[in-house]
This record gives C-alpha cells, sequence and structure tokens, in this order.
C-alpha cells in the first residue's frame, strides 16, 4: 500500500485534501453548494475532450472548469442563479456525452474520471498538482477577509468597497482551479463531497473562522487518507468512500451540534452558579 | 417534395420502430418533466431535483445488478432519497443546499459501487454509460406502458396539490395561515419530482435528466407570469427539444461517411439550452 507506485498518489491526495479543506470552508460558508457541484460534473467534459485532441487530462479539465465557472457568473446575470447553474452544468455534461461517443476510450476510463482511481495519478502529475494547489490556498488565504465579510455579511462589505459580484466570480475561479486538480483522485462526481462534508463538520464543532478551517483541513485529510486506504485494499472505487464518509462526517457534526445545543438549554435552564450567564457555545455566526 | 422532405428527415425515420418507441416515450417524459419541473424552477428546488437525478444512478446500476429495468431502479432510489432530503431538513432555506449534497454524495457515491460491481461481475460493461448518459433509442416498446403508469402519479401528485404548491410556493406563511401543511405539501412535491426525474433519467441520462426538468420549465416562466400558461409552454418547449433531438440523433448517422450517431441526449440538452438562452428577458422582475 506504501510501495513506490501508491507513493505520488499519497502525495497527490493529501495535497487535494489541504486544498478542499481551505476551499470547502468558504463553499459552506457561502452556500455555494450547487456551483461547487456543479463546476466539477462539467470539467469532466474537458477530459473527455482531452482525451479526444490527445492533450494532458489536466489541460482540459482547467479549461473546462474555468469555461464552467464563467458560464455560471454570466448566465447567472440573466435570471435565476439556480437555474443558470443547471444549465451550465447539463450544457457541457451534453457536450461530455458527444465527445465521450467519439472517443474510442474504454468504459473502465471513462468510469476513473467520473468516480476516481487510486492508480490514477502518475509521479509526473505531483508538480502541477502542488502548484495549482498552492495558487489556489495563497489565493484564498490572501482574499481570506473580504472573503469571509462578503460571504457573512454581503451588505457591510459592500459598504466597505468588497464588490459581492467580483468576489463571487473570483471565489468560482479558485473553485474551479481546484476542481481540476482534484478530479483524478476523487473522480468528477464526488470531489464535491470532500468539500462539503469535512468542513460542515468543522463548523459544527467551531464558529471560529481559522480554527474552523484548520480542522477542516484536517478531517478533509482524514477522509481521503481512509478512502484510499479502503479503495486500495477492496479496490472498490475510491469515490464511494469518499462520499460515504462525508455524509459521515456531516452526520458527526449535526450530532455533535444537536448534543451541545441540548447541554446548553440545560446549563442555562439550570439555576446557580454553573448556569449564570448566557450559554456561549450556542452563540453561533 | 420527397427530395425535399429527405433534406430535413432521413428515409426511414417514420417506419422505425425504435424511433417511434423513442417518440412516444420521449414525449411523455417530457410533457410531466415541464410541468412538474416548473414547480422544482418556482420553489428554488433545482438543486434537489439535479440531486435526485445523481442519486438516481445507485437505483440504476443496483437494478443491473438484479436484471430488472432501469426505471424500477431510478423511481425506486428516488423517492427514497425525496424521503430522507425531507427528513434531514431540505426544506429549510438556512442549510437546504448542504443537506441535499451531503445526500447526493453519499448516494452517488453507493452508485459508484454497483457500477462497478455492474463492470466487474456482469457482464454489462456499457452499464455506466447507459445510466449515465441514457439511450432513447434502446427503449423497447413494452415499456411505454410502464413509463405512463410512472408518469401518472408524478401528474398526480402536483395537478391535485396544484393550487396549495403554488401558494406555498409564493408565500409559505400565507400558506401555513390559511391551513396548509407546507410541510407535507413540499414532500409531496419532492416525491413528484423525484418520480420524473426517474423517468428522464431512462431517456436522456441520469446526469442529464436535469436538463429536461429545469429548462423547459425555465423558460416557460421567462415567457409569461400566469403559472399555468408557463407549465403549458414547459411541456411544449420539453417536447420539441426532444422530439427534434431524436430526429437530428436519427440524422446524424448520414453524416459524414464515418456511418456514427451522435447522442439523442447530446441533442435534447443542447436544443433546451438554445431554447432558454432565445427566450426573452421577463417583463416582471424575477426575485433571485
Amino acid at each position: 500500500m506504501f510501495s513506490g507506485f501508491m507513493a505520488s498518489t499519497w502525495e497527490v491526495a493529501s495535497i487535494v485534501a489541504v486544498v478542499a479543506g481551505v476551499i470547502g470552508f468558504f463553499v459552506v460558508l457561502r452556500g455555494a453548494a450547487f456551483a461547487a457541484d456543479a463546476i466539477p460534473q462539467g470539467a469532466f467534459t474537458g477530459a473527455a475532450a482531452a482525451s479526444l485532441i490527445g492533450v494532458n487530462t489536466l489541460i482540459g479539465l482547467a479549461v473546462a472548469s474555468l469555461a464552467g465557472a464563467l458560464g455560471i457568473s454570466w448566465l447567472g446575470r440573466r435570471g435565476r442563479r439556480d437555474v443558470a447553474t443547471a444549465l451550465i452544468l447539463v450544457a457541457m455534461l451534453g457536450l461530455g456525452a458527444l465527445f465521450l461517443s467519439f472517443s474510442s476510450e474504454y468504459a473502465p476510463e471513462i468510469y476513473a474520471l467520473l468516480f476516481g482511481e487510486v492508480l490514477g495519478v502518475s509521479a509526473t502529475e505531483i508538480a502541477p498538482v502542488a502548484i495549482l494547489g498552492g495558487l489556489c490556498v495563497v489565493v484564498t488565504l490572501l482574499l481570506f477577509r473580504p472573503l469571509l465579510l462578503s460571504s457573512l455579511m454581503p451588505e457591510l462589505a459592500e459598504a466597505r468597497g468588497v464588490r459581492a459580484r467580483r468576489m463571487e466570480l473570483v471565489f468560482l475561479i479558485v473553485l474551479a482551479l481546484a476542481t481540476s486538480m482534484t478530479l483524478p483522485v476523487t473522480g468528477a462526481l464526488l470531489i464535491f463531497s470532500l468539500m462539503i462534508g469535512p468542513p460542515a463538520a468543522a463548523r459544527s464543532v467551531t464558529s471560529r473562522p481559522l480554527p474552523a478551517m484548520l480542522l477542516s483541513v484536517f478531517i478533509a485529510l482524514i477522509v481521503v487518507w481512509l478512502s484510499i486506504a479502503a479503495a486500495y485494499q477492496t479496490n472498490w472505487p475510491v469515490g464511494f468512500f469518499v462520499g460515504t464518509l462525508g455524509a459521515v462526517c456531516y452526520a458527526a457534526g449535526r450530532g455533535w451540534a444537536a448534543l451541545r445545543r441540548r447541554r446548553s438549554v440545560r446549563a442555562s435552564a439550570l439555576p446557580g452558579p454553573s448556569g449564570t450567564g448566557a450559554p456561549a457555545a450556542s452563540v453561533r455566526v | 417534395m420527397t427530395h425535399l422532405l429527405h433534406l430535413i428527415v432521413e428515409p426511414g425515420f417514420f417506419s422505425n420502430a425504435p424511433v417511434r418507441s423513442a417518440l412516444l416515450a420521449g414525449g411523455i417524459v417530457a410533457v410531466v418533466s415541464g410541468i412538474v419541473g416548473s414547480f422544482a424552477v418556482l420553489r428554488g428546488q433545482s438543486y434537489a431535483g439535479h440531486a435526485l437525478a445523481d442519486i438516481s444512478v445507485a437505483g440504476g446500476s443496483a437494478s443491473f445488478l438484479a436484471g430488472v429495468s432501469p426505471l424500477w431502479g431510478f423511481a425506486g432510489v428516488g423517492v427514497l432519497a425525496a424521503g430522507v432530503m425531507d427528513m434531514i431538513g431540505v426544506q429549510r432555506p438556512s442549510g437546504r443546499d448542504l443537506a441535499t449534497g451531503i445526500v447526493r454524495g453519499a448516494g452517488l457515491g453507493l452508485g459508484a459501487l454497483f457500477l462497478y460491481f455492474d463492470t466487474t461481475h456482469t457482464s454489462t460493461t456499457g452499464a455506466t454509460i447507459t445510466i449515465l448518459f441514457g439511450s432513447l433509442f434502446t427503449i423497447s416498446s413494452s415499456l411505454i406502458p410502464v413509463i405512463a403508469a410512472f408518469s401518472l402519479p408524478a401528474l398526480g401528485i402536483v395537478l391535485v396539490l396544484y393550487r396549495p404548491l403554488l401558494l406555498s410556493s409564493a408565500a409559505a406563511e400565507l400558506a401555513a395561515a390559511r391551513g396548509t401543511s407546507v410541510r407535507l405539501v413540499g414532500a409531496a412535491c419532492l416525491i413528484a419530482i423525484a418520480l420524473t426525474v426517474s423517468l428522464s433519467a431512462l431517456t436522456i441520462g441520469a446526469i442529464l435528466s436535469t436538463a429536461l426538468l429545469i429548462g423547459p420549465a425555465a423558460t416557460g416562466l421567462r415567457l409569461t407570469s400566469r403559472p399555468g400558461l408557463a407549465m403549458a409552454w414547459a411541456a411544449l418547449i420539453g417536447l420539441a427539444a426532444t422530439w427534434l433531438g431524436v430526429l437530428l440523433a436519427y440524422d446524424s448517422f448520414y453524416w459524414g461517411s464515418a456511418r456514427h450517431g451522435w447522442p439523442v441526449s447530446f441533442f435534447v440538452v443542447t436544443l433546451i439550452l438554445v431554447f432558454y438562452l432565445l427566450s426573452p428577458r421577463p417583463v416582471r422582475r424575477v426575485p433571485d
């Protein structure tokens, strides 16, 4: 499991988890779940096109996911946002279906693109993934405060000169870049579980932004490592484990929050020294 | 005259049995999708519709393992997932997308596993493509009554609950004050969406069925602000896109020399997008 040919998988998967944890935190905060879902799924088209014309998959993924981000942003101005996202997504998938019908790719390879493949990572991919991942994290951290402000209080952010629409576009582009590097590991259909499961769990444990983000990265790392180990042992698709563990994280987070809420209610109901102040734990942003 | 007709419609289009089944099945599904989809768009449940479509992959792939028609799997798992989504609070606007996404991830993960079993334990290597991208031309005529039977409950739910659904979509508080159980109506609507999506998963594929659900409905709602009329438009646009898609896919066998047909789903989805882009901006501003 830790032999030579698996080494690059572990390295790439770890980078992927860190990026997903950081970006995913903002996905959850901004409620951008649909966009975060649609961009990777649409990016699948890029991979299909790349294999058709014979260029590097990563380039195809990057171009398609950027096109998806810009398309959602452009069509979103015309009407309802969720409708725009859905239409851009299916338009790209329809194109993907066309490319697939042209290519002579075997079914297992298409399957790997959609649902992930443990052995789908070669050593030459580490450098581009590391560069792209680093770029995503750096941009997110540079924009940490304005992004946080525009996510939580759009009006206040606007008053301070943070342009909501521009912030949205930048965020979608970062999301697209993160997508294109994550896709080969978890597959087009399940990156998204990695992006929202761990941050959602982290947010129910702490409401302070930075610790929540660090915790989200930590949980994402564990999810990815467990998924790869399990996929290696069973030969089942990585996507299955990522999707299931993502849901487990979310359920655990919800359970933890519910437990704490009940305890704080009980503490505040009790008279005496322990129940004096307001239950700080139940106050959340 | 015949020659001119053959320029548009390649010979044998109307006498071909798979084409007739495709036109009939696709037509039924398009009409149901347009009507039910209008509620999905009005209620802002595009994402829920998309997630249900993705989740139904698990059902489709499981039914390949069991050796029954994928429709049963699509519909069974879709309705089940709609129940789970409703249970964990998809109705509440805050965190709604998050809960939807989590259910979708878990469901699709299961779908990945079943597809893996399909391709390794049975000889159906084409299952992945069939389930995800659909194949309207392979629908046998014996399946059409089943499709019609599945359409009835989906249409029935939205027609019986027409007024409470509209009211609770537009003004939930008002509906609740009038004694409508907003929660129950919402759950019923979600089930209707699940049934509809499972039907379109059969015709244009699980991950593309969002197109039939959302595209024509969104276009219809841009054309008029009257809900009933918008639904009629949506059904008509869906029908036009599906039938034109079938025609173009049939014709595409004769394009070039390769004798290689382009997928129906590609044409249907592209036509739906074109219709949406061509539709004029709504007169009344639609609140985001």
